[in-house]
């Protein structure tokens, strides 16, 4: 039968699994559109196709997929050491933040010398962040998700106060506007860009990232203990593997991807700190990691896939005036089928 | 019409004057189990099995981990279905296809683990699954009335409107009881009962269930500690082997006898013939004390020494402290007093790495759980504890190639059966996982293994297989800790014999002077070694 003959090929298994749930997302979320009045078959043309149609929308969906993928490969790590990270999007714009603010009180750096500072500060920044649940987590037991979804919403606090105060543009303050961003960092530290396109360098970063995060976790020591505290903390700590060190580990790692993509944004994208600086990246990369598997080979695809679906769904808003936060929906009914379809398998497995 | 709505054939009291009084008659067979086969691939669970219990009578099943109580038990609560034998209730023959027919029929079972939903109340629990006098609606209040009413016929005191989460272990207990009793259930089962309960809820426990049965319920008490038997039931049935030895009432009989019967079968004394050739003292413990999962003492000063060349067998009763032991061994449990001596070196509460530099080996009681990860594959489990050291790691990574020898060999040397050293363990059966712990544990030529319930759950041949490596490893110089509930292999396996019973050594006696008889005694608590 198709099922056993697909038992014997699990990547395509996992792949066809993956679609379909994608495919039962679109079809409740057709119900949802009914529901608000609007026609499914409309709203879907742009927001299943935008992405495709111009370069714009290539390059576009580059440009989001960038951020999703190194966070993804982040959270991934994070699952792999048995951490569920929700707080990729605070460790973010913390990653904005240390960038934007090294890059500016080191300006007179030469560039590249520049990129590598930010590079480090984007990394710790996030890093540090997420060290805080990481030791709470592994010396008292304290819920990772909860502190991490509360730490999100300081960091969002903290990146409104800087652009409000310490580290808001003088211009801003000399010409009276008063609009809360930072200064603009020097040319010197801006990501390489195809022309007339914001598509930066930073893929290519990202891309470097998932095959260093596949080497780190499966051709390293602490990669393997990492994976084994996360599939069975008291198998590590029979086997004289430190279950707390692993956890904190992990999660520095996987904070700091998120910071770094952070410094992406900064360096490659926005070229100063804003408000709204991540639109998000740090949740709709959860789905990602899980769509992809938590694997590194999964994510990238899984990227480029949230990154026309973002794309598609901006088109969608602009076009046929449905508000893009359907995609918020369907991304959540991706989660519900696919987790669902997991555990429905490990079941008949 | 149930048969509670018949006229009481022969009261015990006015049914008037004492409300919860059922009026069964005492001398009444309630159920007869006849000849009852049961075969597990592999194992005959139940061999021609007769069972009997009256009403009114307290009835204990006694027997060895795996002697087939619970599997007797599953198959009257309809949960198995016999291969031969029959069932008959109040004289007429049923099959029980279910536990919903085994309900109808006045039995009830209680599970080791309990079937409550936490976020309801004792009530709604109670009532869960039955229908209501008021449908649609709940008759909650009705409920909480006979639940109280149950309460203070039996001394069953529970708060009907308490949420299940808030009760301890032993009221979750008399919860699973009011379950029972108020679907009228005439007879009770209760599989290891007390295992859960701290020893001052186990008389309480005791109290209630003697009121119950002077009630005239009748009541099946599953145990395989000997105490319990003695100070609870009339009756005693003992099985061994999926055979029944003997019922007798237990006044006739005592621990001694029962202790016999229980464990007493042909030993075969194959002991290994080549003399002992002790070395140094590999491991040592003064007056270690520890805490069990429930936050009360598992162990209360052991004393023991392991010397290198020789394996030390400890017997006992499951959940007398050996786990625990093994755990504070190994660092995975704090000893709260006493100092562990492993080598030269006091490794009391450290790591585990710690504790592995210095020479220990561990296969843990759970094999699946702890000693495994059955997601990841042969290779990468075979490389638990060593997966830093060179050749397999050369600096911060992973050499493969080496892995893959290193794999290679010690399914060679330790005849695992696997597809390939990249399937994943949870696709092993339970020998070879076993062969895989031991080889990975015996590779490291370690000075001290503990090696907790090595052979349990196994077929013959990985057991036999299993055990020959134990006692080679001891040839070549380890010192074995055997923690064992198997009586037979301490005995064939063992230089030195030690007993524990309730987290304490009550004997150590080299093995050639070790009988059965007395072993039992000491598992059982009924005697302790004087202190030589
Ligand atoms: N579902 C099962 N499948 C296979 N073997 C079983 C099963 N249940 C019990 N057994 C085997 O039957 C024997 C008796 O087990 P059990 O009735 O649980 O003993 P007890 O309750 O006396 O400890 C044991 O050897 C056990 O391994
Ligand atoms: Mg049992």
């Amino acid at each position: 039968m198709v099922t056993s003959w697909l038992k014997e090929r699990p990547l395509l298994n996992d792949m066809l699994v993956s679609l379909l749930a994608v495919f039962a997302a679109f079809v409740v979320g057709a119900g949802l559109l009914v529901l608000a009045g609007a026609d499914p078959l409309v709203a879907y043309r742009p927001l299943l196709l935008g992405a495709f149609s111009s370069r714009y929308g290539i390059t576009e969906t580059l440009v989001k997929a960038t951020p999703l993928l190194l966070v993804g490969l982040g959270i991934a790590v994070a699952f792999r050491g048995g951490i569920l990270n929700i707080g990729a999007e605070g460790q973010l714009i913390v990653g904005t933040i240390a960038t934007t603010w090294v890059v500016l009180a080191f300006k007179g750096l030469p560039g590249p010398l520049l990129l590598l500072l930010a590079l480090a500060a984007g990394f710790l920044g996030g890093a540090l962040w997420g060290a805080v649940p990481g030791v709470l987590k592994a010396k008292i037991g304290a819920n990772e998700i909860l502190i991490t979804i509360m730490m999100n919403q300081i960091a969002a606090l903290l990146l409104g106060f800087l652009i409000r105060g310490p580290m808001i543009d003088a211009e801003e303050v000399a010409y009276g506007t008063g609009y809360p961003q930072s200064a603009l960092i020097p040319e010197g530290s801006w990501l390489l860009r195809l022309p007339q396109t914001r598509l930066h360098a930073g893929l290519l970063l990202a891309l470097l990232a998932a095959f260093l995060v596949y080497v780190f976790l499966w051709r390293t020591t602490l990669g393997y203990q990492i994976r084994v505290v996360g599939t069975n903390p008291q198998a590590a700590r029979y086997g004289g593997i430190s279950v707390a060190r692993n956890l904190i580990i992990a999660t520095c790692i996987s904070s700091g991807l998120a910071g770094l993509a952070g410094m992406i944004e900064v360096t490659g994208v926005h070229h100063r700190l804003l408000d709204g600086i991540s639109a998000g990246y740090g949740f709709t990369a959860i789905v990602v990691a899980l769509f992809g598997k938590l694997h590194p080979l999964g994510i990238i695809p899984a990227s480029f896939l949230f990154g026309a679906l973002l794309v598609g769904a901006d088109m969608m808003q602009r076009t046929v005036g449905i508000p893009a936060g359907l995609v918020n929906s369907i991304q959540g009914l991706v989660v519900v089928f696919v987790v669902s379809t997991e555990i429905w398998q490990r079941r008949r497995a | 019409m149930t048969p509670h709505d018949e006229p009481p054939r022969n009261p015990i009291a006015p049914t008037a004057a004492i409300p919860c009084a059922t009026g069964r008659d005492q001398t009444v067979q309630f159920l007869e189990m006849k000849g009852i086969t049961k075969r597990f691939p592999g194992v005959l669970a139940n061999d021609h099995v007769d069972f009997q219990v009256r009403s009114g009578e307290i009835h204990a099943l006694l027997g060895e981990n795996g002697a087939g109580k619970t599997t007797l038990m599953r198959i009257l609560y309809g949960l198995y279905q016999p291969d031969e034998g029959k069932i008959a209730i109040n004289g007429k023959a049923v099959t029980i296809r279910s536990p919903r027919e085994a309900t109808a029929l006045g039995i009830s079972m209680v599970h080791q683990h309990f079937m409550l939903v936490p976020p309801l109340t004792v009530a709604e629990n109670v009532i869960l699954g039955l229908k209501s006098t008021r449908e649609p609606w709940l008759n909650l209040g009705e409920a909480q009335e006979r639940i109280a009413e149950l309460g203070r016929c039996y001394g069953l005191r529970v708060d009907p409107r308490a949420r299940v989460w808030q009760l301890s272990v032993g009221e979750q207990q008399r919860v699973e009881i009011i379950k029972a009793l108020y679907r009228r259930a005439e007879l009770l089962i209760l599989d290891e009962p007390t295992a859960v309960l701290t020893p001052q809820e186990v008389q309480e426990f005791f109290t209630i269930l003697r009121q119950m049965a002077r009630q005239g319920q009748a009541i099946i008490f599953i145990s395989h500690k000997l105490h319990e038997v003695t100070a609870l039931s009339d009756r005693v049935t003992v099985l061994r082997d999926g055979q029944v030895v003997g019922t007798m009432l237990t006044s006739a009989t005592d621990r001694q006898r029962l202790a016999q019967m229980m464990v007493g079968r042909e030993i075969s004394f194959q002991r290994y013939k080549d003399p002992v050739n002790k070395g140094e003292v590999a491991l040592e413990l003064q007056g270690v004390w520890a805490q069990g999962d429930k936050g009360l003492p598992a162990l209360k000063g052991v004393s023991l020494t392991v010397s290198q060349g020789e394996i030390l067998g400890l017997a006992g009763v499951a959940g007398n402290g050996q786990r625990e032991l093994a755990e504070v061994i190994a660092g995975l449990r704090p000893a709260t007093q006493g100092k562990v001596v492993v080598g030269q070196k006091d490794v009391t509460n450290r790591s585990p790495a710690e504790i592995i530099a210095q020479g220990m080996s561990y296969v843990p009681e759970e094999r699946m759980r702890v000693g495994t990860i059955v997601d990841f594959s042969v290779a990468e489990n075979a490389i638990l504890e060593t997966h830093g050291q060179a050749p397999l790691a050369r600096g911060w990574f992973l050499d493969y190639q080496a892995i893959g020898r290193y794999a290679e060999k010690l399914i060679a040397d330790f005849d695992v059966k696997t597809p390939s050293q990249d399937t994943p363990v949870r696709h092993l059966s339970g020998g070879n996982v076993q062969k895989l712990i031991l080889a990975r544990e015996l590779s490291r030529s370690p000075r001290l293994l503990v090696a907790a319930q090595p052979t349990r759950g196994l077929d013959v041949g990985a057991t036999e297989y299993i055990q020959k490596r134990l006692v080679e490893q001891r040839s070549k110089g380890t010192a074995i800790l055997l923690i064992s509930e198997d009586l037979d292999e301490v005995l064939a396996l063992s230089d030195r014999v030690a007993v524990m019973y309730e987290g304490q050594v009550v004997g150590v006696m080299p093995t050639s002077e070790a009988s059965v008889e007395e072993l039992g005694l000491l598992m059982a608590g009924v005697k302790k070694q004087l202190p030589a």
